[in-house]
């Protein structure tokens, strides 16, 4: 027995109404796409209400499923057996081995769910319920009936081949990335920033991200971490535009010129302009960081309203409510936790203070960026016309 | 203008190296346990590498067994020279300033009733005699010294440690790390009474993944890698037949003229050296070797820093040595040296070659400079 195709199960984007057709056509767009790093040939075609992959050729079962099950929007994947149009002799054997083949233990309850597309098949759906239910239950005896609860829903669907399926293995659910705009993630190194670009991805928004390189601070392999991580989100996302920006001379001067506890919190106004300024450059709606309430000393409610007070646009923190141990499940989930662990300073030690402000006054931070009011504007530019932009996926 | 100072991290595989070695994997490509013309020619490339290599150790050539690299060499020789001599006793003695692929090894027989003295080294990085002649014991059967310390280029009295070895007890084992000294002074394993002696090839302009271990005649050892057979039972698995051919090409071209390439490493190294110490708060521990300077800075809180900011003006050092790298706690050596805590982090290896030049020791030592200052600028407060 072999699945020769793919019966893609979505959820929220049936009720989009008018807009149900654009959402399907991105999803199968983003199948296709997803398919691409698969070896095999994949037809991702819609038929009545489904989303169908058939595969056109041989092809491995689990990398597909693994492929499939990062596209957004995607809620359940059915493996199938399609099997010729034939009558019901014929299809009852089909249907025994079916059930044989995918099931080594048939200690389960089951149901049998026939859906006939294909009017001209001389049995309605109901009889055939009836009459598979009565020659499963004959060939496997262990199996017993369960219409209301089921463990196992046998799908027959007659359409012009005849489907089998039973099996439906999870999808990541969300929405088809692309149907709800873009968004600039600030993309650290660390374990929270690539999650918080996976969920606001997961509800449809493409991403791009800006990294702050500050070498020679920072090392070389910090910005590869970047790179390879953004690589990782992008298995979700689809491709992600990767800003690097030279961040040095904005941080020196910072050190140099400004209070040593506020270090952090300036840092991370500049960081939040320069990443605003590219987000309104590249089209996106809204920034995205990976900041938990009170995680760190910028990151307390306080910290939050201070570095806030800089943007005009959104920013969106999914991060922001869940505990430290969530974020690190979810970012094994997503396979960024290895790569966010490894040692390497994303911002260098150096401008840490031993005690940073928890509790900044707006009124502080911005009378010590007046002090860098006569070189900043031009160490800006700088840094943004020093941008460098990698497209990875 | 880019500056490669860390040779003793790597070399830069030599253009005659690389020729030989597309060579082989192109037309000469066989098994050298084929019995057709192809395993033979493929075989010739392996005789030829070990004639060249015993020359340059005016040993036998049949005393040389090829291996994947230092690390390797250095495990059998610990391991097989272990193994095969317990039954004499269990004792070894090695240095506080070894690589960790002698050290480790070291630490793993440690687990099967082994026991290991570790002798102490002076603030130049020397052992004792003294010390090694007190540690030495009935039991005693191996003795793993490096030659060249690959942190901060210290050199081992070897010859009066073989002959000191011998004559308390000729059946003692001497095994010599020479991973950063060949090809960078004068060997005689023979005359040092050397029993053992390890050689990376990627250190001497050879591929990585090529290295050879010398076996003096009649010592035993037991094999750790067990399979088809290969060179005299002792190292089976098929030749890296190019990698082989690489290492005697490469051998051969780090030994020609070889008074002169020492001499011009050393004037590279020296004149590298005469200007960094005259740096304000720059400390010197550079040892011995041609091609290796270590050097400690003030001011300075992690010399990583001062890494990465060299680094992007194409001057490429390291800090510690690579292989430790890999396990970012301080390194060993400059710890037994007994560097004060506060250098430790602060402390860079630039380490030469034979292809370094004068103009890259003036721009680096230039660069050092301009950026030694800007770093000390951002320091913890």
């Amino acid at each position: 027995m072999e699945y020769k195709s793919f019966l893609i199960k979505y959820a929220e984007i049936g009720t989009k109404g008018k807009n149900r057709y654009v959402f399907e056509d991105i999803l199968c767009k983003n199948i296709r796409s997803a398919l691409k790093r698969v070896d095999g040939k994949f037809l991702v075609r819609k038929e009545y209400g489904r989303i169908f992959v058939d595969c056109m050729e041989d092809y491995d079962y689990d990398e597909t499923v693994e492929a499939l099950q990062h596209v957004f929007g995607i809620v359940g994947i059915c493996p199938v057996v399609v099997i010729p149009n034939q009558p019901w002799e014929t299809l009852e054997k089909e249907l025994i081995t079916f059930v044989d083949d995918s099931y080594l233990d048939k200690n389960f309850t089951f149901k049998v769910n026939c859906r006939r597309i294909n009017k001209e098949y001389p049995m309605h759906s109901m009889e055939i319920n009836v009459e598979a239910g009565a020659i499963l239950l004959d060939a496997f005896p262990e199996l017993k009936v369960d219409v209301h609860q089921p463990e196992v829903m046998i799908h027959i669907e007659l359409r012009d081949n005849i489907y089998l399926y039973s099996v439906r293995l999870p999808g990541p659910g969300g929405l088809p990335v692309g149907t709800n705009g873009k968004g600039m993630l600030l993309l650290s190194g660390g374990i929270d920033s690539p999650v918080a670009g996976y969920l606001v991805s997961k509800r449809g928004v493409h991403l791009e991200a800006v990294y702050f390189d500050a070498p020679p601070h920072t090392s070389p392999q910090a910005k590869q971490k970047v790179i390879d991580l953004a690589k990782l989100v992008a298995r979700y996302s689809g491709a992600v535009t990767l800003h690097i920006i030279h961040f040095t001379e904005i941080q020196e001067a910072i050190y140099q010129t400004c209070p040593e506890d506020e270090i952090t919190i300036l840092m991370r106004r500049y960081m939040m302009r320069i990443a605003q300024y590219l987000a309104e450059k590249n089209d996106c709606q809204a920034l995205i960081t990976g900041e938990s309430i009170g995680q760190v000393a910028s990151q307390t409610i306080y910290s939050l309203q201070v570095t806030n007070a800089v943007c005009s646009y959104p920013v969106f923190r999914p991060c922001i409510g869940m505990d430290k141990q969530e974020i690190v499940s979810l970012a094994e989930k997503i396979k960024t936790y290895e790569t966010s662990i490894l040692p390497y300073e994303d911002c260098c030690t150096t401008f840490v203070a031993k005690h940073p402000v928890t509790k900044p006054k707006l009124a502080d931070i911005e009378a010590s960026e007046a002090l860098l009011a006569d070189k900043i504007d031009a160490l800006l530019r700088q840094a943004i016309e020093t941008e460098e932009v990698r497209k990875l996926w | 203008m880019e500056a490669y100072l860390d040779n003793a991290a790597t070399t830069r595989v030599a253009d005659e190296v690389r020729e030989i070695v597309d060579r082989v994997m192109e037309t000469d490509y066989g098994n050298p346990s084929s019995r057709h013309q192809k395993g033979v020619d493929a075989g010739q490339y392996v005789k030829t590498a070990q004639e060249i290599i015993a020359k340059t150790l005016k040993v036998e050539p049949k005393e040389i067994i090829f291996t994947s690299g230092g690390t390797e060499s250095n495990n059998m020789a610990i391991i097989g020279g272990a193994l095969a001599n317990s039954r004499r006793g269990k004792h070894l003695i090695s240095t506080r300033i070894e690589h960790p692929s002698v050290y480790n090894p070291l630490l793993f027989l440690e687990k099967f009733g082994f026991e290991v003295t570790f002798l102490s080294v002076d603030a130049y990085g020397h052992i004792n005699l003294e010390e090694l002649k007190a540690a030495i014991r009935p039991d005693t059967i191996l003795v793993s010294i490096m030659l060249v310390n690959n942190e901060i280029g210290a050199i081992q009295p070897m010859e009066a440690i073989g002959k000191l070895l011998h004559s308390c007890n000729p059946n003692i084992l001497l095994h010599v790390d020479a991973i950063q000294a060949y090809g960078k002074m004068k060997l005689f394993p023979k005359r040092w009474e050397i029993d053992l002696l390890s050689v990376s090839g990627h250190k001497i302009h050879a591929p990585k993944g090529v290295g050879f271990l010398y076996i003096r005649d009649k010592v035993k050892l037991s094999p750790i890698l067990y399979g088809g057979g290969q060179q005299r039972d002792l190292r089976s698995g098929t030749e890296n037949v190019p990698g082989i051919a690489g290492l005697g090409q490469a051998a051969a071209r780090i030994h020609r003229n070889q008074k002169e390439k020492i001499a011009h490493m050393e004037q590279v190294k020296q004149r590298f050296l005469e200007r960094a110490v005259r740096l304000e708060g720059v400390e010197d521990h550079s040892g011995e070797a041609p091609h290796i300077v270590s050097l400690s800075f003030r001011g300075i809180q992690k010399s990583e820093v001062l890494l990465h900011a060299l680094e992007q003006k194409g001057v490429y050092c390291s800090s510690g040595s690579a292989c430790s790298s890999n396990h970012p706690s301080v390194s060993g050596t400059l710890k037994a040296i007994g560097l004060e805590e506060e250098l430790l982090s602060a402390t860079l290896r630039f380490s030469f070659s034979v292809d370094s030049t004068i103009e890259e020791a003036e721009y680096a030592v230039r660069v050092l400079e301009e950026e030694l200052e800007k770093c000390r600028k951002f320091v913890k407060r």
